[in-house]
């Protein structure tokens, strides 16, 4: 997060690797490719004479026919400003690349989730599990010729609903035992999960060496996955020694249903609804990420108003997730319910507009690509107006009189789960995580989308990276969130709300595209490659809690077992984005 | 350290439970079990009780919101119902879950596909509520419900809905969404009257 000129150009750079650093000029795409000889090498002078020090996401693309597997990074410098697109071509039949992890700390996850999915094993990666499938599952599920057990066409439309449709439910082609594809010699009565001993003793073997005083034992303890802290079906493997934390490790995918593939059955519309479901309280903000990017692929940009209705309904949901993550922090902290259900009166409020608006309160569905789905009907604006201009802001002094210098809170959270600047960065952290640690990137100004860049307002960053910050964060969030939405409902302009007719079938160009916004929870990205059929060739969620998940090993580390729980809830996870 | 941000604290929960009992005692009976008193919990202005008593009291939907989907008829004279719906497959082919069977009517006679449709099932299990089938439907017939009470004892016999269970009349659609309604009306005219 140095703020002094970079040691070397990009350019420089560039032309010093002359020759193994090819652009991509394939149409529609951009960045460049480079072997996997000279990834580790080459990226380490990126991150340490560039200043490209936030890796924002890895994923793979299966070029399928060709015997072709892509991985797909991009970078960015915390200092704001474009990404750096690197690619890296494997043969499809065995895809080894060098892992990032010793680099890029954040890459853990991401690259362990490639190869869950798409088989594109990283060398050197510390712990190379599946992340999201269950050890045993046979077959990585993203790869282009693998093919669910329901399996009933390549991509939607399916030929069999119109126009002699005979109505026909999943559950009857597809009885219950035979929904699941298992490998050969697989029985579930008599099958024990090989991963989890193997994960348990690993645990044990890392923190054997800690010398202690007295001779103790160290117990491993399952935190989930049904627990009434995880905020979900979210497992916490932890090794105690007495009531402090040395290890943690998280097991996630309890509830996975594999969106992305998913999306590329789907066409690029059909999507639109599905984002709702990734982190269902946000669900304006995950259309707004996906909108961004197709239409970038498209080329194509929703007109004034639109524009004004989008960042309006992103800010009032970024109000109401931070207000509900710290009613619920709250709870986690053991303020049961009290603080949760005044923060849930406001949300109710705010989703009372979003019904108005696009017919749902939670899965809105609302943007479309070149504008959003409908105007503002009568009276709503001026309910916002009233939201806004008074009651919004009246309501949160009111609850900063509640919590903000409430002794309990300040002696539970402050000081607790520190992470410091330079780790939130190596970790890939984002949103509040990242700003409370000390780090004022947010991507509405580093790299501003939409029209963030006529807005007047601060970017709230903490200084301790410890819960307490991250809870001032999101109330400072929440304060400029409405600074930026009185701007808003005093210049919208009149006009219409769609560039173009309606269509719903997209047409979009070949190419690929990565769209970013500052969701509430971070930054929310969606990598989508087009080669110009109806469908998504390839569909990537950047998701920002699934991606703040790893640096909780790294907060809870050496943090009493009870605050645990809190570090947790300070994350603000939503297990419906972190499973996928 | 010295306590006095609880007490500051318990102060905000002391004030918001004593409204609750200012506010019942300042508006009297209308407040609950009336449409008053429900819109009057959904202000942005209210202090006090903010729940609505479901089933005996229930929210004022707005006209925009959607459950899920049913096919317009429009009534002609003597008892008549004329569909809409053409079945020309957008809805069923932009349905993101896939939800929509449609099968086309056949002229007996001449064994040409007829613009209308002989079954439409919808499983309302599996859609997800997105009202994409709405918003793209060139005949305006297929719009969004606002009847959200749908649960039932057999899911298999009741929640494929067939053509008769998704027929709803014109003036149904008017009473759940009379804005739209006038806005499409008025659009039709307009076009009626340029082509004649």
């Amino acid at each position: 997060m140095s703020v002094e000129k970079p040691v070397v150009s990009l350019a420089d750079l560039c032309s010093r690797y002359e020759g193994l650093l090819v652009p991509d000029e394939r149409q529609g795409f951009e960045g460049y490719l480079i072997s996997p000889d000279h990834l580790i090498s080459f990226c380490r002078s990126l991150r340490d004479d560039v200043g490209y020090d936030y890796l924002s996401s890895v994923t793979g693309v299966d070029n399928f026919p060709a015997e072709q597997m892509e991985v797909v990074y991009h970078f960015y410098r915390t200092t704001g400003g474009p990404s750096f697109n690197l690619k890296l071509q494997v043969s499809r039949h065995n895809p080894v690349v060098p892992s990032l992890v010793p680099l890029y700390p954040g890459a853990d996850f991401q690259e362990r989730e490639a190869w869950d999915l798409l088989g594109i094993r990283f060398e050197g990666h510390p712990d190379l599990r599946r992340i999201m499938m269950w050890e045993g599952f046979e077959g990585f599920p993203l790869r282009k010729d693998w093919r669910e057990p329901f399996f009933e066409d390549e991509a939607k439309p399916f030929k069999s609903r119109w126009p002699d449709g005979q109505v026909i439910r999943s559950e009857d082609q597809n009885p219950y035992k035979n929904n699941v594809r298992y490998p050969n010699d697989f029985d579930p009565e008599q099958w024990t999960p090989v991963g989890d001993d193997a994960l348990y003793k690993g645990m044990l073997n890392l923190s054997q060496n800690i010398q202690s005083e007295f001779k103790t034992d160290q117990i491993v303890v399952n935190l989930g996955p049904q627990h009434p802290s995880t905020h979900g079906v979210f497992r916490m493997v932890v090794v105690l020694e007495g009531e402090t934390v040395l290890s943690l490790k998280p097991v996630m995918g309890y509830l996975h249903r594999n969106h992305e593939k998913i999306g590329e059955r789907n066409t690029f519309l059909q999507n639109m609804p599905f984002t709702d479901r990734l982190d269902y309280i946000s669900s304006m903000s995950n259309n707004f990420g996906y909108a961004l990017a197709v239409e970038k692929l498209m080329g194509i940009r929703p007109p004034e108003r639109a524009e004004y209705i989008r960042v309006m309904m992103a800010e009032l949901t970024r109000f109401l997730n931070h207000i509900f993550s710290i009613g619920f922090l709250l709870n986690d902290l053991g303020a049961f319910f009290t603080p949760a259900l005044y923060a849930i009166e406001e949300r109710e409020l705010i989703l009372d507009v979003f019904e108005a608006v696009s017919g749902s309160r939670m899965m809105c569905n609302y943007f479309r690509f070149g504008g959003v789905a409908r105007d503002l009907p009568d009276g709503v604006l001026e309910k916002i107006k009233e939201l806004v201009n008074d009651r919004l802001p009246r309501k949160l002094e009111e609850f900063e009189r509640y919590l903000t210098k409430n002794d309990l809170v300040r002696i539970r959270c402050e000081g607790v789960g520190v992470l410091s600047p330079e780790e939130a960065i190596a970790l890939s952290a984002a949103g509040p995580i990242l700003r409370a640690s000390g780090v004022p990137y947010d991507v509405r100004r580093a790299d501003p989308y939409s029209i963030y860049d006529r807005f007047d307002f601060d970017v709230a960053y903490g200084l301790h990276g410890d819960i307490y910050d991250r809870y001032l964060v999101r109330v400072e969030e929440m304060r400029q969130s409405l600074r930026i939405l009185k701007q808003v409902v005093r210049d919208i302009p009149e006009g219409p709300i769609m560039s173009g007719k309606p269509q719903y079938q997209a047409r979009v160009p070949p190419g690929e595209a990565y769209g970013r916004v500052e969701g509430p929870k971070g930054e929310l990205g969606f990598y989508v490659v087009s080669n110009g059929k109806p469908n998504p060739w390839r569909y990537h969620v950047r998701a920002p809690s699934f991606i703040n998940l790893t640096s909780l090993a790294t907060m809870a580390k050496n943090q009493k077992i009870a605050d645990v729980v809190a570090i947790l809830g300070s994350i603000d996870i939503v297990l419906g984005e972190v499973d996928r | 350290m010295n306590g006095w941000g609880i007490i500051q604290g318990l102060g905000v929960t002391l004030k918001h439970f004593l409204k609750t009992y200012l506010e019942d005692i300042r508006k009297g009976k209308g407040r609950y079990f009336t449409e008053e008193g429900v819109r009057e919990r959904s202000a942005s202005s209210v202090t006090g009780v903010f729940t609505v008593q479901y089933p005996e009291e229930k929210l004022i939907l707005p006209e925009e919101f959607r459950y899920l989907p049913f096919l317009v008829y429009d009534e002609l004279p003597d008892q008549e119902r004329k569909i809409r719906c053409t079945s020309c497959g957008i809805c069923a082919k932009v349905c993101p879950p896939q939800c929509i069977w449609i099968k086309r009517a056949i002229d007996p006679d001449t064994g040409r596909p007829k613009p209308t449709p002989a079954e439409f099932y919808i499983d309302v299990d599996i859609c997800m509520n997105c009202g994409f089938c709405a918003e793209y439907c060139p005949f305006d017939a297929i719009k969004m419900d606002h009847d959200y009470e749908i649960a039932s004892f057999d899911r298999k016999a009741e929640h494929v809905y067939s053509m008769e269970k998704l027929l709803k009349s014109a003036s149904y659609y008017e009473e759940i969404r009379p804005k739209n309604f006038a806005r499409e009306e008025a659009a039709r005219l307009e076009k009626e009257a340029k082509t004649s």
